[in-house]
C-alpha cells in the first residue's frame, strides 16, 4: 500500500514502500535470525536509508506495518540513533570526528577546513550545489589516527586540513 | 608483527600478532597460524572444566569493568532448556580506546573462534556479534569471515563435527554510544532505543529476549582460544605485578605522543615504558602534563602519577583511576585542561540517553558552566557548583555514563585547580564566544 505522511517540516510525500522485491526478500531473510521480528528494526532502517538515503515519516510507518510496531514506536527508535537521517542530506554524508583525543591533535582545524572546502558552511548544512552534507561526530574509535572521518561508508584516517581538499574531489 | 608500527621489543604480541596481516583476516590463513584449534579443543572438553579453565587464567573483562570472565560465564544456568545467547560487544566507543577496532579487521577469525568457545561454555546456540555503525571495514571484513566460517565448518549447526550448534548474527548499531553498555545493547538488538535496564534482574538471569544471556568485549573473547591451547597457568604466569591481573592487554595510545597506536604489554609492565619507550614519548621540547589511562570515562592522572604507574587493574586503582578499557590519552604541557574536559562533557551530554534525570541535566549543566568559564564570564562559585553537581551525578543512575562525566570534572579540578582559576579571573584569553 501507498502511505502518506507529513513529515518533521510540513511537506507530505506520497511514498514508495521500500518493502517490496528484493528489499523485502532481504528483510525476510533476517527473521529466522532473530526471535521477534522487532529485532530487524535496525537492519530494516538500515536498508530504508540505503534505498532512499533518509528516513521519512512514511517510510517509518511502513517498517512499523511490517515489523508489527507503531509509527511512534518507530520515530522513537530512529531518533535515538545519529546515523538515522530523519531529511534528506547531500549526496555524500560527511562525519568528523571532534571528540577530546582527536580534539587535541587538531580536529577542530580539519572540520573548519570540511565545511569550507565542501561548500556546507556550518554543521548540518547541505552545500548549495547538494553534494555535501558535513556533521559533527562523537568519537569514531581511531584516536590514534587523528583525525578521522567518515564519508558516505569510506573511513578516512590522519585527515589534516591540508588534505581535505583531494580527499573531497575524490566525491563528485 | 604490529599495526600501524613494527611491534616494539617491550610488548607482549598474543592477540596483536598479525595485526597488518592481510592473509590472516582469511580462513585458510589463520587456519595456517594455528587458528580454530582451541575451538576444535574446547569442544572435546567438559563445559565445566572450560568454565574452570578460563577461571583459573585469571582472564578479566577487558571493555571497561575488570569482571572476572569465567566466572561470569559460570552464572548462566545449565540445561534449563531455555534458548541462551552470547552477545559479543564490538560497538567500541569509549573516547581513547581503538584496539578492538584492529582485532575485528585484521584477525576477524580469532574473534569468531572466541566467540564460538564461549558460546559452547554458556550453551549458546546463537551468538549476536553488535558491532557500531561507524564501523565500515571492520563489518565488510566480519562478514566475510562468517561467511567463511559457516563454509568450513566452524559455524553452523554441526560445528566441526561434534553435533554442537553455534550460529553468528552480526548486528549492526547506528551511532550510539550507550549502547556499548550491556543492557542498553540488548535493548539496541531487540530492536529498541539503546536505553540501559535496571539491574537485577542480570543479564545471566534475563537478558537479551528475557533469557540468559552474556555479555563480553572483543578483546576477551579473542583471548580466549590461548588460553583453550595453552593452559590456564600459561596464561596467569603472564604478569608483572599483582596475581589479580593476568594475562596481556592491548593499549590504544593516543594524543600527544610520537608514535600513537596499540601496543600489546603484558598486565603490570610500567606507564613509563608504554609513553616513553613504545610510543616513543613527547613531541620535541614538550613534556608530559597528564594522562587519562582507561578512556575517557576514568579519572585523570597527574604526570606525576603516571609516571609511576604500573599498568594492570590494580596498580591504576592505587593511583586514583582506572584501567578501564585501556585507551591513553596522553596530554603535554601545551594543553588547556579546561577545553579538554570541557570537550569530554560535551560528548557525554551527546551521549545521555536521557533516561535518568541527574545524567540528562547533569550532564547538559555540567557542558554549560564550563562553556561560561571557558567564554570569560565564569564565577568562582562555579567550581563548587561543578562539584555539586558531579557528586549528583555519581553513583544515582541506571548505568554510569553520568559518572564517566563527572570523573574527569572532579580529578580535573583537583589536579588543574590553577587553569579554572585563571579563566574566572580573566587572566587567560577566553576560547569560546560567549552564548
Amino acid at each position: 500500500m501507498i502511505h502518506a505522511a507529513e513529515n518533521a517540516d510540513g511537506t507530505v510525500d506520497s511514498h514508495k514502500p521500500v518493502f517490496v522485491g528484493d528489499v523485502k526478500a532481504k528483510l525476510e531473510a533476517l527473521f529466522p535470525k532473530y526471535p521477534t521480528k522487532q529485532a530487524c528494526l535496525l537492519p530494516a532502517l538500515w536498508m530504508i536509508q540505503e534505498s532512499r538515503g533518509w528516513i521519512s515519516e512514511a517510510a517509518m510507518a511502513e517498517v512499523g506495518e511490517v515489523l508489527g510496531v507503531t509509527p511512534a514506536f518507530v520515530k522513537g527508535v530512529v531518533t535515538f540513533y545519529t546515523m538515522y537521517h530523519t531529511h534528506p542530506v547531500g549526496r555524500h554524508f560527511i562525519q568528523v570526528c571532534t571528540t577530546s583525543p582527536c580534539g587535541l591533535c587538531g580536529a577542530e582545524e580539519t572540520l573548519q577546513a570540511i565545511l569550507r572546502e565542501s561548500g556546507c558552511g556550518e554543521l548540518g548544512a547541505t552545500s548549495p550545489d547538494g553534494r555535501f552534507t558535513a556533521i559533527e561526530v562523537e568519537c569514531l574509535g581511531a584516536c590514534g589516527f587523528a583525525t578521522p572521518i567518515l564519508v558516505d561508508d569510506d573511513f578516512i584516517e590522519g585527515v589534516t586540513p591540508e588534505r581535505v581538499p583531494g580527499i573531497l574531489a575524490a566525491y563528485k | 608483527m604490529g599495526y600501524p608500527h613494527p611491534s616494539h621489543p617491550k610488548e607482549t604480541v598474543l592477540l596483536s600478532k598479525y595485526f597488518g596481516d592481510p592473509v590472516a583476516r582469511t580462513y585458510a590463513g589463520w587456519v595456517e597460524r594455528g587458528g580454530y584449534q582451541g575451538l576444535r579443543k574446547a569442544l572435546a572438553m567438559p563445559r565445566a572444566e572450560l568454565i574452570d579453565m578460563v577461571k583459573a587464567s585469571g582472564l578479566r573483562g577487558r571493555g571497561g569493568a575488570g569482571f572476572p570472565t569465567g566466572l561470569k560465564w559460570s552464572f548462566m544456568p545449565k540445561d534449563d532448556g531455555k534458548p541462551h545467547y552470547l552477545v559479543c560487544n564490538a560497538d567500541e566507543s569509549e573516547p581513547g580506546t581503538f584496539k578492538d577496532r584492529e582485532i575485528l579487521r585484521w584477525t576477524p577469525h580469532a574473534l569468531i573462534e572466541g566467540c564460538a568457545i564461549a558460546a559452547y561454555a554458556i550453551q549458546a546456540e546463537r551468538i549476536y556479534v553488535y558491532i557500531r555503525g561507524e564501523f565500515t571495514e571492520p563489518w565488510t571484513v566480519m562478514t566475510r569471515a562468517v561467511e567463511e566460517a559457516y563454509a568450513s565448518g566452524a559455524l553452523g549447526a554441526n560445528v566441526f563435527g561434534s553435533g554442537t550448534r553455534i550460529d553468528v548474527v552480526l548486528h549492526r548499531g547506528a551511532g550510539a554510544y550507550i549502547c556499548g553498555e550491556e543492557t542498553a545493547m540488548m535493548n539496541s538488538i531487540e530492536g529498541k532505543r539503546g536505553n540501559p535496564r535496571i539491574k537485577p534482574p542480570f543479564p545471566a538471569q534475563a537478558g537479551l529476549f528475557g533469557m540468559p544471556t552474556t555479555i563480553n568485549n572483543v578483546e576477551t573473547l579473542a583471548a580466549t582460544p590461548h588460553i583453550v591451547m595453552r593452559g590456564a597457568e600459561w596464561y596467569k604466569a603472564m604478569s608483572l605485578s599483582s596475581p589479580k591481573s593476568t594475562g596481556t592487554k592491548l593499549l590504544s595510545v593516543c594524543g600527544h605522543v610520537q608514535r600513537p597506536g596499540n601496543y600489546e604489554v603484558t598486565m603490570g609492565t610500567p606507564m613509563r615504558d608504554l609513553i616513553f619507550d613504545m610510543a616513543g614519548g613527547m613531541r620535541p621540547g614538550r613534556t608530559l602534563k597528564a594522562i587519562i589511562p582507561g578512556g575517557s570515562s576514568v579519572p585523570i592522572m597527574s604526570a606525576a602519577e603516571a609516571e609511576d604507574c604500573l599498568l594492570d587493574y590494580e596498580g591504576i586503582v592505587a593511583k586514583g583511576s582506572m584501567l578501564g578499557s585501556g585507551g591513553v590519552i596522553v596530554m603535554d604541557d601545551s594543553t588547556d585542561m579546561v577545553k579538554t574536559i570541557w570537550r569530554y562533557t560535551k560528548f557525554y551530554a551527546h551521549e545521555s540517553c536521557a533516561q535518568c534525570t541527574q545524567c540528562r541535566e547533569g550532564t547538559a549543566w555540567t557542558t554549560k558552566v564550563l562553556e561560561r568559564i571557558l567564554s570569560g564570564r565564569g564565577k568562582q562559585a562555579d567550581l563548587q557548583l561543578l562539584l555539586d553537581l558531579a557528586d549528583n551525578m555519581t553513583g544515582k543512575t541506571i548505568c554510569v555514563l553520568s559518572d564517566s562525566c563527572a570523573a574527569p570534572v572532579v580529578s580535573g579540578i583537583q589536579k588543574f585547580r590553577g587553569e579554572f582559576d585563571a579563566y574566572i579571573a580573566g587572566a587567560r584569553v577566553p576560547v569560546l564566544a560567549a552564548v
